[in-house]
This record gives C-alpha cells, sequence and structure tokens, in this order.
C-alpha cells in the first residue's frame, strides 16, 4: 500500500472507507417530477470488506456505484471516500463496468497500461506493475494478442488488470461477470476473491446474482424495487481465504435462500410495475 | 498467393467479357483490350496527357483535403451535439441522395469557369458520406468508453485523442474511402461538361473526335487511380487490426 494512503487514512476512524449518507437520485429537470431512482441510502463501507449489493432490476444499484465513482452526484446527501467528499472521481478508486470496457485498438498489454500512463507514473514502474497485472490475472500468454482474440471472460479479465494497475484502495465492479456463463463466472469469483485478498482494497460488488453475492461477499446489501432502499443487510461471516468451494457448504444455501425470500416480493414489484 | 489470385481472376474475366463484348457490338464504338493498351502507351508519353492529368490530380487532392478535413470536423461536431446531430441526419441523407450534377450550373455560376468550380464539386461529392460515418461513428460509441476514460482520471484532451479518436477511426476510414472515390467522381464530372483542361475533358473531347481508344484508355487508367486510393485506405484499416 502506498504511503500516501497512510497520511489521508489516519484521521478517519479505521472501520469507515467510503461512506454515503441520505443519498438520494432523482432523474429528470425538476425535483418532484423526475423519476426518483435511489434512496435515501445510509452506507458505511468499511476498510478492507467485500459488499455486495443485490436488488431487483431498475432498483438503482448502479446509480449507487455511480455516486461512489465520482461518476455522477447525489440529487441529496453526501458521498464520502476516505473522510472527503466525493466530487469528480476520486483518486484511489478503480472502477470494473458490465460492459466489456477493453479497447479493440491496442494489444491486452497496452490496454493494461493504458491508464498508468497518463497517469505520470515512470515507465519503469509502469512496465512493473502491468507485468504484475498480467500475470495476476493470467493474461501472460496473451499479453500481445487484442481484445477481438479474447474470449468474454477474458477480456474482462483485461478490464480488471486495468483497474489493478492503478493500485485503488476501494474497487467498484458494476455487475461485472453478468455476460459471462456460469462456469466461468465461479472461476472469476475465485480470482476476485484472491485479487481481494492480496491487494487489502475495499470492494463493492453489484450483481443481480444471489448465489454470486452470497458466495463472495463479508456482508450483502439487499434493494428495494425503484426507488432503491436498503430493507436488509446480511453479514456472510465467512472466513477471509474462502473460494467457490463454500457452494457446498450448507451455509451457502441458507444465505441464498435468506437473499431470495427478502428479494422475492421486490422483483415481483418490479415486475408487475414494468 | 490466394488473396492476390481473387482479383486476377475478375480482372482476366472482366478483359476476356470486354474482348467479347468487342466482337459483338460495332468495333468501331468499343475498341479492343488491346488497341485500348497501345493508345495508353502512346498518351504515357504525350505531355499533354501529363498536363492534363496534372490538373485532374491537382483538383483531386484539394478536393480530397479538403472534404476529409471538413467532413470530419463536421461529423465530430455533430456526434457530441446530440441534437443538432438528430437535425442534420434527414438533411444531410436527403442532400446526399441529390443528383448533384443538376446543380452544377449554380456552381459554375457562383466559383467561375476556373478549377476552383470542379474542387468545390469534388467536395459537394466527397464531404457528405465522410460526415455522415464520423458523427455516427461518435454516436454509437460505446458509452462505456468515455467512462472508463474518466474513472482513468483522463482529461477531455486525452479522452478525445487516445480514446475517442482511435474508437471512430475504422469507421472513418470507411467514411474517406467512399468520400475519396466520390470527390474524384466529383471532379471528373466538372470537367467533362465545362471545362477546357483535366481529364474529363479530354475524355469528352476525344469522344466528340470519335477517337475511342483514347476514351477508354483514359477511363481505364482512372480506374486503376481509383482502385490504388482504395487498396491505400483499405491497407491503412487492415494495418491496425490485429
Amino acid at each position: 500500500m502506498s504511503p500516501a494512503l497512510a497520511s489521508v487514512a489516519a484521521p478517519v476512524p479505521a472501520e469507515h472507507h467510503a461512506r454515503l449518507t441520505g443519498v438520494t437520485r432523482v432523474f429528470g429537470a425538476r425535483k418532484g417530477t423526475g423519476v426518483h431512482a435511489l434512496g435515501p441510502v445510509d452506507l458505511d463501507l468499511n476498510r478492507g470488506e467485500f459488499f455486495s449489493v443485490v436488488g431487483p432490476s431498475g432498483c438503482g444499484k448502479s446509480t449507487l456505484l455511480d455516486v461512489l465513482a465520482g461518476l455522477s452526484s447525489p440529487t441529496a446527501g453526501t458521498a464520502e471516500f476516505e473522510g472527503k467528499p466525493i466530487n469528480g472521481v476520486p483518486a484511489g478508486v478503480g472502477v470494473v463496468f458490465q460492459e466489456d470496457a477493453s479497447f479493440p485498438w491496442l494489444s491486452v498489454e497496452d490496454n493494461v497500461a493504458f491508464g498508468l500512463r497518463r497517469s505520470g507514473v515512470d515507465a519503469a514502474e509502469v512496465a512493473r506493475r502491468v507485468d504484475y497485472a498480467i500475470g495476476f490475472m493470467g493474461l501472460k500468454d496473451f499479453s500481445k494478442a487484442y481484445p477481438a482474440q479474447l474470449s468474454g471472460g477474458m477480456r474482462q479479465r483485461v478490464c480488471i488488470a486495468r483497474t489493478l494497475v492503478m493500485q485503488p484502495r476501494l474497487i467498484l465492479l458494476d455487475e461485472p461477470f453478468g455476460a459471462l456463463d456460469q462456469q466461468t463466472r465461479l472461476l472469476m469469483g475465485d480470482e476476485l476473491l484472491r485479487l481481494w485478498r492480496e491487494t487489502g482494497a475495499t470492494v463493492l460488488l453489484i450483481t443481480h446474482a444471489l448465489d454470486e453475492a452470497a458466495m463472495l461477499s463479508d456482508r450483502v446489501g439487499v434493494m428495494s424495487a425503484r426507488p432503491g432502499l436498503f430493507i436488509d443487510v446480511l453479514e456472510t461471516g465467512w472466513p477471509r481465504d474462502r473460494d467457490s468451494r463454500i457452494v457446498s457448504h450448507p451455509r451457502f444455501g441458507e444465505l441464498t435462500a435468506h437473499l431470495w425470500d427478502k428479494l422475492r416480493a421486490e422483483s415481483l414489484k418490479h415486475l408487475r410495475g414494468s | 498467393m490466394r488473396h492476390i489470385l481473387g482479383p486476377l481472376l475478375v480482372i482476366l474475366a472482366g478483359f476476356l467479357g470486354w474482348e467479347v463484348l468487342h466482337f459483338v457490338v460495332a468495333n468501331s464504338s468499343l475498341p479492343s483490350p488491346f488497341e485500348t493498351i497501345v493508345q495508353m502507351g502512346v498518351l504515357l508519353r504525350d505531355p499533354d496527357f501529363w498536363k492534363q492529368a496534372s490538373q485532374t490530380g491537382y483538383a483531386f487532392g484539394i478536393a480530397v483535403v479538403l472534404s476529409t478535413l471538413g467532413g470530419i470536423a463536421l461529423g465530430i461536431l455533430l456526434g457530441m451535439g446530440r441534437l443538432a446531430g438528430q437535425v442534420a441526419e434527414p438533411i444531410l441523407v436527403n442532400l446526399y441522395s441529390l443528383p448533384k450534377v443538376t446543380l452544377y450550373p449554380v456552381v459554375l455560376l457562383i466559383f467561375g469557369l476556373g478549377i476552383s468550380a470542379r474542387i468545390a464539386f469534388g467536395i459537394m461529392h466527397g464531404l457528405i458520406p465522410l460526415t455522415l460515418f464520423t458523427m455516427n461513428a461518435i454516436l454509437q460509441l460505446k458509452p462505456v468508453y468515455r467512462r472508463s476514460a474518466a474513472v482513468m482520471g483522463l482529461t477531455s484532451w486525452q479522452t478525445a485523442f487516445t480514446v475517442i479518436l482511435p474508437a471512430i477511426l475504422p469507421q472513418v476510414i470507411t467514411g474517406a474511402r467512399l468520400g475519396v472515390s466520390l470527390c474524384l467522381l466529383g471532379v471528373l464530372i466538372g470537367e467533362m461538361f465545362a471545362a477546357r483542361n483535366g481529364l474529363g475533358y479530354m475524355v469528352t473531347h476525344a469522344m466528340e473526335r470519335g477517337d475511342m481508344p483514347t476514351v477508354l484508355a483514359v477511363a481505364v487508367m482512372i480506374a486503376a487511380v481509383a482502385l490504388a486510393a482504395n487498396g491505400l485506405l483499405l491497407a491503412l484499416d487492415r494495418s491496425r487490426q490485429p
């Protein structure tokens, strides 16, 4: 972890890494007439935890992520990262999107190095970090390949590696495995857990897959149908060095069932509403 | 080897078809490929041909440069302003489908009989397709590219030159291929209808004299130049692909 972090982190109570207080987001010209997409939502992300958000389609999960990433500002309420209000994209926050965001005109290597090269880091350090991230994500044999030659899962690895090289302290993932098949998703979940353990970063994962949330997270926030509110926060109690094999643990079934229990009514609302 | 064989066969078939047509149609109105090639040799040694060719080349070159720069700039402008793009697209598409040759007298009245009228006419043909292609490339740009750029902390200039430009380049090159060939068309039509020099004039003049070998020789050479320009842009497009 960089020394710059220590000075920023010192005055912040250790448990709060990012915090949303009364965050509301209304889309549309004027308040009251627009679409009330989210909130008011309160969320405390503890430093180093793995937090997942599940909820019915259109409940404002992605809006929540956008607010934390500084990509959109809340209509009401405050958003903080490391004790400072979020205003624009904060340094130290990395985002992995659902859509394939790899640049088809760049090789895997250049894709991974892309953001870092433009952030003023010297060439030797860029090469070192890119090398590490490519190795970590299992892309060593493909570093000269282009995204078009890779599968969807491999392209998403490239995007994760591209985020990883920036050494984010908070990693936001917006349904990153949504477009992948089930087996690939389980394996990518393992990769994500390994990445989380090794970097010590705080992870916020937006997902619609209940099993994914139950398997990966320390805590799972369940959101209601629009306007999205947290209706439950569930502690999973998994050990830190877990992997996808915990799906055979009886507790995994209980957790998934509990999540579905909470979500069923909300999902029905969405289904009837649309 | 295989990708050379295909085009080679097409050219061979073309010449065969031409030869057959030459025998079916009266000989004098359609010279054989052989006669045409002989005439080509004559023309290539004629300094007057080179004078005319340089006139056409000059007008074509300027029209290509101006319509390429203008088309890309206009396309980016219209693509960025979503409303402007929505208003402009149907207008541009309709303008594009107009038979522009009917407007050539107007162009002549505005620009006079000189080379500038032909350049303007070339631009009239070449500008719109490139503008449309560039505009659509920007409108269809995946939003996640811009979001990624924002998350990686890129400035707007860095985003424009390192993300948006490379992302739209394939469509811009496709538009340029269309634009360049239409520019040539515009310039040649201009020369054929109202000029005393250039290859277009040379063709009309030869036609008036019944000098069909010259007509076909010039046509074949212009076709070769157009195909070469297209091939060059295609190669440029392919060179960026893995």
